[in-house]
């Protein structure tokens, strides 16, 4: 049972104007040095021959048996300047074009879960190619989400060779935004990916005009990277589609047990693939990312959610403005198994750290059990959580027609201000909620007791059952099928 | 006396995990002509299951017992060659093989199952990550474990458990094969052929109890 959809909005473009300081810029300035001292102290490990080639003739010291690069300082801060300072994250609908312009911020969904708690059952099963589609579609039609990152599932009914490929078509027919997989870890594989982008776009300058998918990896702390996806990255760079590094250091596992030693690390994994892609493709779109937390002192599990965790996603951030590049922070990745309390602290926690301190993207809403089981619920609160947040970070104007004297001395003692031409002018700036509950209680009981959680669920069945996303032309289907079979064969 | 305070000694570096010192101390415990096993049963040991226990009581912490375990497999290393063949084959609750399958670059729940596995009284060698099924069978070949442990983090290759566990098979390779991580179900190892599954490292222990108790070799 679900009522009438209303119609799809275009997607709401954040800028927040509140902004959080929790390193200070001295703070900022020692990891800033740590960094650079660590890259050419210690090095990084490149494990491509083609990585480590192009940074050897940039003027890298390597050590090709450990596979180990040692970036001089200058060099460094040389390829880090070449990075554009803004860009634009392309989209099927030119309308959802996202601009990395140092401004705005973007939520997308979170990727990769491996199970679905069911819209009909309620209980987890494992993810199929289906559900690709079906959660770009709640993607495509809610307007907190500007991009869709991913696959938010795997399709694994579909062999895994080619599977990166049917998630990445799944994912563009069900949604016009920009797609961000995060499972391009080869060159083969994003040559493909390339070839179905080209196919949609029309030409290669369309593409770089308008990259309608980018590529996100993910670094090896610490101090390494994967060679998949360094070649793969590279290949993607090549035809300006940008591509950005997620660092996930781990406090006591794979960093140091200090939140500063962690950002040493985040950044140093952070910065050694841009400069390689730099070295490689000056001018090439490449953005910062990170998912920084700290291990579960007894598990050794990812906590995906902690003080640590918070400060960190915040602390990261202010390093990247400092090197004035767009940053995507994880958050969102709560441990908890359902949309419950924790989840809900969690994800508010870690997503407003970021978003006020300037994240240019957030990564991403719908998933529980440490970005394992996908909830169309969750998805749901949690752009509920992002709006939350996402008024906060606007602040408090303050203005002769904000403080409204004239108005409060008019009103004077003892009056009310419901049905003021002043109320009636700026009621609509007030936040109102979508799927959280403020009704009596009497109705609520009378209702069936239904909270956020139901009134998601419904939304989510709406979704499915009417929006229907922006279609891909029937020429370019046979062209991805083409591309498919070939991959397929090989 | 001289030889107390050598127990003391080797019970301490265990204990706090002074992973550098733990070799040295155990070459002077064999200096002093202290008996191999009794420097494990009365200096090394125990420290071990100390740490072990105030780790379940929640006293100590994962990085605390995971240097516990290297400082005792350093010690090991030095005392072991110095044991007749039949008892250094005791002294462990079996040999355990392990490593994170191939195109799979995930290590820390491994290394966790490997530490809390040598907390436990195993001895593990660990392969490390994206290992070829080629590379398991060569080395169990080597190495007789009598467990191999598979770990797989990634959907696309949680299939090369599979892959591994069928080569044992047609190769007549006989080990108790254990699969684990994070898309891993008991279902998939029950599909696969697995001879046990674990979603933690607690219950990955208490897993290789239970089958190094049923091979009883
Ligand atoms: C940390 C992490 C990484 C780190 C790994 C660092 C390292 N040195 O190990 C890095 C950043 C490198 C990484 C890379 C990637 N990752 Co990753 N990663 C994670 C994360 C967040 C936590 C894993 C972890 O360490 N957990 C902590 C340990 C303690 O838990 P555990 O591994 O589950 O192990 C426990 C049990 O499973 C069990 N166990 C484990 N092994 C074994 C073995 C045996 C024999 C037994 C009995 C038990 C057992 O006991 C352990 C201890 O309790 C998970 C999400 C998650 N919640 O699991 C994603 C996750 C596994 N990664 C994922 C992905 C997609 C990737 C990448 C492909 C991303 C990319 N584009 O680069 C790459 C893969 C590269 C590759 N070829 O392998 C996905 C996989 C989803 C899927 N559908 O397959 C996950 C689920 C996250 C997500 N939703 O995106 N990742």
């Amino acid at each position: 049972m679900s009522g009438p959809l209303p119609a799809r909005r275009p997607l709401r473009r954040l800028r927040p104007r509140l902004a959080l300081s929790i390193l200070g810029p001295d703070g900022v300035k020692s990891v800033h040095e740590a960094a650079l001292e660590v890259l050419g102290r210690a090095g990084v490990r490149f494990p491509s021959a083609r990585a480590l080639g192009i940074l050897a003739d940039s003027g890298c010291a390597v050590d090709w048996e450990r596979q180990v690069a040692r970036i001089p300082p200058d060099l460094a801060m040389a390829a880090i300047s070449r990075a554009p300072r803004r860009f634009t994250l392309g989209a099927r609908d030119p309308e959802d074009n996202l601009d990395l312009d140092g401004e705005h911020c973007y939520l997308s969904t979170d990727g990769c879960g491996i199970q679905v708690y069911d819209l009909q059952t309620g209980s987890p099963r494992r993810s199929t190619g289906e559900d690709v589609y079906h959660s770009a579609l709640v993607a495509d039609y809610l307007d907190s989400i500007a991009f869709y990152w991913g696959p938010t599932v795997s399709a694994q009914d579909v062999p895994p060779a080619v599977r990166p490929l049917r998630e990445l078509e799944a994912a563009f027919l069900g949604t016009s935004k920009h797609v961000q997989p995060e499972t391009i870890i080869s060159a083969q594989v994003a040559e493909w990916c390339v070839e179905m982008a080209l196919a949609e776009v029309g030409s290669a300058a369309e593409l770089r005009r308008r990259p309608i998918f980018s590529v996100m990896q993910c670094a090896l702390d610490p101090l390494g990277q994967d060679g998949g996806s360094l070649e793969a990255s590279l290949v993607a760079a090549a035809h300006g589609v940008p591509t950005g590094f997620m660092p996930m250091p781990m406090s006591c596992a794979t960093a140091p047990a200090t939140l500063a030693g962690n950002l040493v690390v985040a950044t140093v994994d952070a910065l050694a693939p841009l400069i390689l892609i730099q070295l490689a493709h000056p001018g090439a779109p490449v953005f910062f990312a990170a998912a920084p937390t700290v291990m579960d002192l007894v598990t050794g599990g990812y906590t995906g959610g902690s003080p640590e965790d918070y400060l960190l996603g915040g602390a990261f951030n202010e390093v990247c403005r400092y090197y004035g590049l767009p940053l995507s922070m994880g958050a969102m990745a709560t441990g908890a198994k359902l949309p419950d309390w924790q989840a809900a602290l969690d994800n508010t926690l870690s997503a407003i750290m970021p978003v006020l301190t300037g994240t240019a993207m957030l990564t991403g809403a719908g998933l529980l059990n440490g970005s394992k089981i996908f909830s169309y619920q969750q998805l749901i609160m949690d752009c509920e959580i992002y709006s939350v947040a996402a008024r906060v970070s606007e602040g408090i104007q303050v203005d002769a027609e904000t403080l409204a004297v004239d108005l409060i001395c008019r009103i004077g003692p003892g009056g009310n201000y419901l049905s003021d031409p002043h109320t009636l002018r700026h009621l609509r700036d007030i936040w109102r909620p979508r799927v959280i509950d403020r009704s009596p209680y009497d109705a609520w009981e009378r209702s069936g007791r239904r909270g956020a959680f139901e009134a998601a669920t419904d939304l989510a069945r709406s979704i499915l059952e009417q929006h229907r996303p922006r279609p891909v032309e029937a020429a370019v289907r046979r062209e991805w099928d083409r591309i498919l079979a070939a991959a397929a064969r090989r | 006396m001289e030889r107390d305070k050598l127990f003391e000694e080797m019970y301490r570096v265990v204990y706090e995990g002074e992973i550098e010192q733990a070799a040295q101390v155990a070459g002077r415990g064999l200096a002093a002509g202290l008996d191999p096993l009794d420097c494990l049963n009365l200096g090394f040991m125990p420290a071990l299951e100390r740490v072990g226990e105030e780790f379940g009581k929640g006293e100590k912490f994962l990085p605390e017992l995971v240097a516990a375990g290297e400082a005792m497999q350093r010690a090991l290393a030095v005392v072991q060659p110095h044991l007749a063949a039949a008892r250094r084959d005791r002294l462990t609750l079996g040999r355990v093989l392990l490593g994170t399958v191939e195109g799979d670059i995930h290590e820390i729940g491994k290394r966790i199952v490997g530490s809390l596995l040598i907390a436990a009284g195993f001895e593990v060698v660990d392969l490390g990550v994206d290992v070829s099924a080629a590379t398991f069978l060569d080395r169990a070949r080597e190495l007789r474990p009598s467990i191999v442990g598979l770990s797989a983090l990634l959907t696309t290759t949680m299939v090369r458990q599979k892959e591994v566990i069928d080569l044992f098979r047609q190769a007549g390779v006989r080990a108790q094969i254990i699969v684990g991580g994070a898309p891993v179900t008991a279902s998939w190892a029950e599909e696969i052929g697995a001879d046990g599954y674990a979603e933690d490292g607690g219950s990955a222990v208490a897993l290789a109890r239970k089958l190094a108790g049923g091979t009883g070799s």
